[in-house]
């Protein structure tokens, strides 16, 4: 209705200018459209803005006067029922649950009504303001006008406002992990989580029990995500460099069209599908041929998950190798091809040398990729935290115990999910600190040819 | 220096150049052979899944049943009309144990099939019909000789009494094999001869449609503040950096955000493509936003001078010159962006978009699960058919992002231009 | 072309006959004819796109490296046809030394730099022998007394016309005896021309020098034979004082005149 009504608005405000035009015979100072479209902004975006708002807070403002309501009518009963029985109220109003009592009907009414008054407070208010602004608008509508400059002001600040949603993001990320993590260090000491070798959160969950010291040692899953992480880069560094050499310095042309597509897809397989590869295919044939070796594998080795994470990784070290080689200046490859260098001997001493910032930088984000991972881990790896470093054994990774910490029980007040949280922000700071060396460095190298 | 000093070194030389070439292209192919088997292995385990067993029952409603039908057709027995029917094709079963084994040849839903016979024909009602329902998974991974019968019986889900009933209805032409339509039209069951894919595939429509209206106006628009407005100050080299680190998030932590902002804190409904949307549109926009601001940077300057030199304004010249000609490199980055964001979990499973969910979901709001989430639960399932489900539904959802993909290029192929 | 082939001594370093070169379907050069004589500065001169570079580039089929581009005709270098199956180029290039347009350095240390040639072929047989040639290459590109003291820094440090310096001791590091030079000079301001200029008059004593320059004077200033080249077409070959005084082509004269080019 909206949408029609700033429409109508439009062609009201290009009439409505071409006509003042015919009337005082003077030169217009900005297009008819510009005019229209002066209009039509004023009388949608604050509606807007204040519905976005109001769908915000609404849900929270109804949500506590349901629960003043509950704490009036039953003035006993503990914080704890109170919510119990307001998320009772909910459901039932959801038509999930029966409404089997007369408290519970008056309740269900009282947050029925509460909703009905708050949407059509909401259609009244914003029909208010988009009127009062639209007449504001109409108001200053002259021929001679800048309705371009103000439509572009408009513009402009939406661009900023968007540009800022990288910024609220980043502050949202941070702020969400912080919080949660401040509130796990109070339960948890810092020392106990960095350093401690046991790590296992179950027991803790009983109700008896209260997270002891020791339970929320994360050496152990750390070890796992290294040692997964260092299979999957043995995997992935040699295959993807050598496989970016040769498309960038042996292959020829046609060879490159075909294969470098093909790296491309195997870039965008959903992480999802190299989990299910793991589980079903490779694990089970890592753990057969080991058998008839003599070793004894974990069906969740860290070895099958590395593996896999290996293959998912080698497309992108490929792809940002073979940039940097192909950045480095065609006059090195022709200086050392004049010395009388072989191929390899240019590839070995002069282009690898010369690329090797952006190489290490690729390895870098892929790195910082291994590490933040998930759902490869989750499908293949463990989730018992053993400290080893044993390939064939089975570990658990950071992703996996976010996973597995977080599904099923998500009350945020157990050690339990806010050990995630704590979890994710390590993993956060240390793919931030990957990021943020790894974009150093590419910057440093760029400056060397400029 | 002799010349056969030189002649061997010369040899080495030309070996070692020998050996590195083939260490790289056969770093190549064995890259692509990787490729090739993951497709493959997956593509061979799915293909049980996209036919299914049916069998015939010989059914005719009694008098009764049809007064009941034309009353009301939930009124009638569904179950019981399909159990009595089923059981009178083989008089010489008696027993109740044997009676159960019979019945458990078909599968739990084989009912619906039945009654949605009768409401598509309600002129056969009195008829003697054939009617073809689903078998079980057994029966099903049986006759697809995935189910070894030469087995001894204690080694397999089936037993030798059931063996010996699907024998017969092999024999009497009442086994029916047919494309399993039914992964695109039934959603999610705990009976892999029931399961399909319609609640996936439509919860990953809603919450690709939220991704998209949320992420590509403010990625575009945040592009185009930075590279064609902003001032090259602090405030927007800090922006950049972000960016570029935000792209760098492990989609995780994108996860924790939706959990601890959306979910705990502005109390929006869990498992809702809502708030998976605005999750993954957070996720896509610096994506988003780095493919804008390349398509843009690559427009030659004396484009805009041009512009400029005839009086436009600077959003005019962004408007009618910068953007439209950026625009198929910026579609191509968007495409690549949802794609990647249509494949994604793990920020999902935080949100709660894994629950079993029967009901498709019908509006944003709704409870609803995305195609990678109901591939890992299937994943999950200790049942020998959904191995073959979970193989069959990654391969509609590789052809459904590979389709996106070869738009993406198509569209990059058909107008790159060259300045 | 017959009466300046008879002019010139018999003894000839490189005789090419009937060079042409495609790039794809378009042709570069056209039977190009030329006899370079041993100790000797032959300049190539003509305006940009004459394919003065290609030929340079076939000397020591630098071509061989671009996509699309075929090379046909008998290049002999010291009666052996450089072209042939049997020739190897890794040897052939390490004879023949090449100095480009910009100044191209590895990203190493100025030892490194001019270590690399003498490394590869395994010429050095210690350090101490390794030491020398470098110190004695970079004496040679009279470049010694600048960076004595810092022959760990980076190649790249040095000025532009450093660089070209450092390139060319790079070059007779591996000691060839042929000196492929492609308008070496062109990147450089007048000062460091000078000093490269005096060099090569330096360096002519031992190498045989080709250089290929887009300024007429640097040719008249530096070489003995002077040819010109045109649309793809070698039009007059000779000694250089004649090209410059008494071209016999009119296109030359036209050239050296300043009314084409």
């Amino acid at each position: 209705m909206l949408l029609g009504l700033s429409f109508v608005s439009y062609f009201y405000g290009k009439r409505l200018i071409r006509r003042r035009v015919y009337e005082q015979k003077i030169s217009q100072h900005s297009r008819d459209s510009y005019h229209g479209l002066y209009l039509s902004l004023y009388l949608i975006i604050p509606s807007v803005i204040l519905t976005l708002i109001w769908l915000a807070s609404s849900p929270n403002i109804i949500d506590s006067l349901l629960k003043s309501k509950i704490k009036n009518s039953f003035p006993d009963l503990s914080l704890g029922e109170i919510n119990i029985l307001k998320s009772k109220v909910i459901s039932a109003y959801d038509g999930i649950l029966p409404v089997d009592s007369e408290q519970m009907e008056m309740l269900v009414n009282f947050y029925n009504s509460a909703n009905i008054i708050s949407t059509n407070f909401l259609i009244i208010i914003s029909a208010l303001v988009s009127v009062s602004f639209f007449l504001f608008a109409l108001n200053r509508i002259r021929v001679r006008f800048n309705a371009r400059s103000k439509v572009e002001n408009i513009l402009k600040f939406s661009m900023i406002l968007a540009s800022c949603v990288a910024i609220i993001t980043t502050i949202g990320i941070v702020l969400s992990l912080i919080i949660e993590t401040i509130e796990f260090f109070k339960i948890i000491k810092i020392t106990d989580f960095l350093f401690g070798l046991q790590w296992s959160p179950q027991i803790a969950l009983r109700e008896d029990q209260v997270a002891g010291e020791g339970l929320f040692g994360a050496i152990p899953i750390f070890i796992g995500t290294i040692l997964i992480t260092l299979i999957a880069m043995f995997i992935a560094v040699p295959i993807g460099l050598l496989s970016a050499i040769y498309l960038s310095e042996y292959s020829k042309p046609k060879i490159r069209a075909i294969a470098k597509p093909m790296l491309e897809v195997l870039a965008g397989i959903p992480t999802v599908v190299y989990g299910f590869f793991a589980a079903l295919t490779v694990a089970p044939l890592l753990r057969n041929s080991g058998a008839s070796v003599g070793l004894s594998l974990s069906s969740e080795s860290a070895l099958a998950a590395g593996l896999v994470m290996g293959i998912m990784i080698i497309p992108l070290i490929s792809s940002l190798s073979d940039d940097v080689i192909n950045a480095v200046p065609q006059s090195l490859r022709e200086g050392s091809a004049a010395l009388g260098s072989t191929q390899s001997e240019t590839v070995k001493l002069v282009i690898l040398p010369a690329a090797l910032p952006g190489i290490v930088s690729a390895i870098l984000l892929a790195l910082s990729r291994a590490i933040g991972e998930t759902m490869i881990v989750v499908m293949a790896a463990g989730v018992a935290a053993n400290l080893t470093f044993n390939p064939f054994e089975s570990v658990t990774a950071v992703t996996v115990q976010i996973v597995v910490l977080l599904i099923g029980d998500q009350e945020f007040d157990s050690a339990k999910t806010l050990a995630a949280f704590a979890l994710g922000f390590t993993l956060f700071i240390i793919t931030l600190l990957l990021n943020v060396l790894s974009i150093y460095i590419v910057r440093k190298y760029r400056e060397q040819y400029d | 220096m002799t010349d056969n000093f030189i002649e061997t070194r010369l040899r080495k030389r030309y070996s070692a150049e020998k050996r590195f070439k083939i260490y790289s292209v056969s770093a190549l192919i064995l890259a692509l052979l990787i490729l090739a088997t993951l497709i493959s292995s997956i593509a061979i385990s799915s293909i049980p899944a996209f036919t299914q067993i049916n069998i015939g029952i010989d059914i005719k409603m009694n008098d009764d049943q049809i007064l009941q039908f034309e009353e009301d057709p939930e009124n009638v027995s569904w179950r019981s009309l399909q159990k009595k029917s089923f059981y009178s094709m083989f008089p010489d079963v008696e027993t109740r144990k044997d009676k159960k084994e019979l019945n458990k040849l078909l599968s739990t839903g084989a009912y619906i099939e039945i009654k949605k016979f009768y409401l598509d024909n309600p002129n056969k009602l009195s008829d003697n019909n054939i009617i073809y329902v689903p078998a079980s998974d057994d029966v099903d991974l049986l006759i697809k000789d995935i189910i070894d019968r030469d087995l001894p019986q204690d080694m397999r889900t089936i037993s030798d009494n059931q063996i010996s009933y699907l024998d017969k209805l092999i024999s009497n032409n009442r086994i029916k094999k047919t494309l399993s339509w039914r992964l695109f039209s039934n959603s999610d069951s705990r009976e892999p001869e029931l399961a399909g894919l319609k609640g996936g595939i439509v919860g990953t429509l809603l919450t690709m449609f939220v991704t998209l209206i949320i992420s590509f106006p403010i990625g575009v628009l945040a592009a185009i503040y930075l590279e064609e407005i902003a001032p090259k100050n602090k405030f927007t080299d800090i922006i950049e950096v972000n960016i570029n680190n935000l792209a760098a998030v492990p989609s995780i932590v994108y996860g924790l955000l939706g959990l601890a902002v959306f979910l705990n804190y502005m109390n929006m409904p869990r498992s809702a493509p809502l708030v998976g949307g605005i999750v993954l549109a957070l996720m896509t926009l610096p994506v988003i936003i780095i493919a804008t601001r390349a398509a843009m940077a690559s427009i030659p300057p004396s484009i805009r001078e041009a512009a400029y030199g005839v009086g436009a304004s600077q959003m005019q010249v962004i408007v009618h010159h910068v953007f439209p000609l950026a625009l198929p490199g910026i579609l191509t980055g968007t495409i690549i962006g949802i794609a990647r964001a249509a494949g994604e979990t793990a920020p999902l499973l935080m949100i709660g978009m894994m629950a079993f969910i029967v009901d498709v979901p019908s509006k944003i709001t709704d409870k609803a699960t995305v195609l990678p989430a109901q591939i890992y639960m299937w994943a999950n399932n200790p049942e020998r058919s959904f191995e073959y489900l979970t193989s069959a539904a990654i391969l509609i959802l590789l052809v459904i992002l590979i389709m996106m993909n070869l738009l993406a290029i198509l569209l990059r192929k058909k107008y790159e231009r060259r300045w | 072309m017959k009466d300046v082939g008879s002019m010139i001594p018999n003894q000839y370093k490189i005789t090419t006959s009937n060079v042409n070169v495609d790039y794809g379907s378009k042709r570069a050069l056209h039977d190009i004819n030329l006899q370079i004589e041993e100790k000797e500065v032959t300049a190539l001169i003509g305006p940009s796109g004459c394919g003065k570079s290609t030929f340079i580039r076939c000397l020591n089929r630098m071509n061989d490296l671009i996509e699309g581009c075929k090379v046909e005709g008998k290049i002999m270098i010291d009666d052996v046809d450089i072209n042939s199956s049997d020739t190897d180029i890794v040897e052939l290039r390490a004879r023949i030394g090449m100095v480009f347009q910009k100044p191209n350095p590895f990203p190493k240390s100025i030892y490194d730099n001019v270590a690399y040639g003498p490394r590869i072929h395994g010429i050095a047989k210690s350090n101490e022998d390794l030491d020398n040639i470098v110190m004695k290459s970079l004496k040679r590109a009279g470049l010694w007394n600048e960076v004595e003291d810092r022959l760990d820094a980076s190649g790249l440090s040095l000025s532009g016309g450093q660089q070209q310096r450092l390139c060319i001791a790079r070059a007779i590091a591996v000691n060839p005896d042929i000196l492929l030079m492609d308008e070496p000079c062109s990147a450089l301001d007048p000062i460091a021309t000078a000093v490269i200029e005096e060099l090569i008059n330096e360096l002519k004593e031992r190498y045989t020098i080709v250089i290929v320059t887009h300024s007429m004077q640097q040719a008249a200033r530096l070489s003995e034979k002077t040819a010109y080249f045109h649309l793809g077409k070698m039009i007059e070959y000779d000694v250089t004082s004649n090209i410059f005084t008494n071209p016999k082509h009119e296109m030359t004269e036209a050239y050296i005149s300043g009314r084409i080019g």
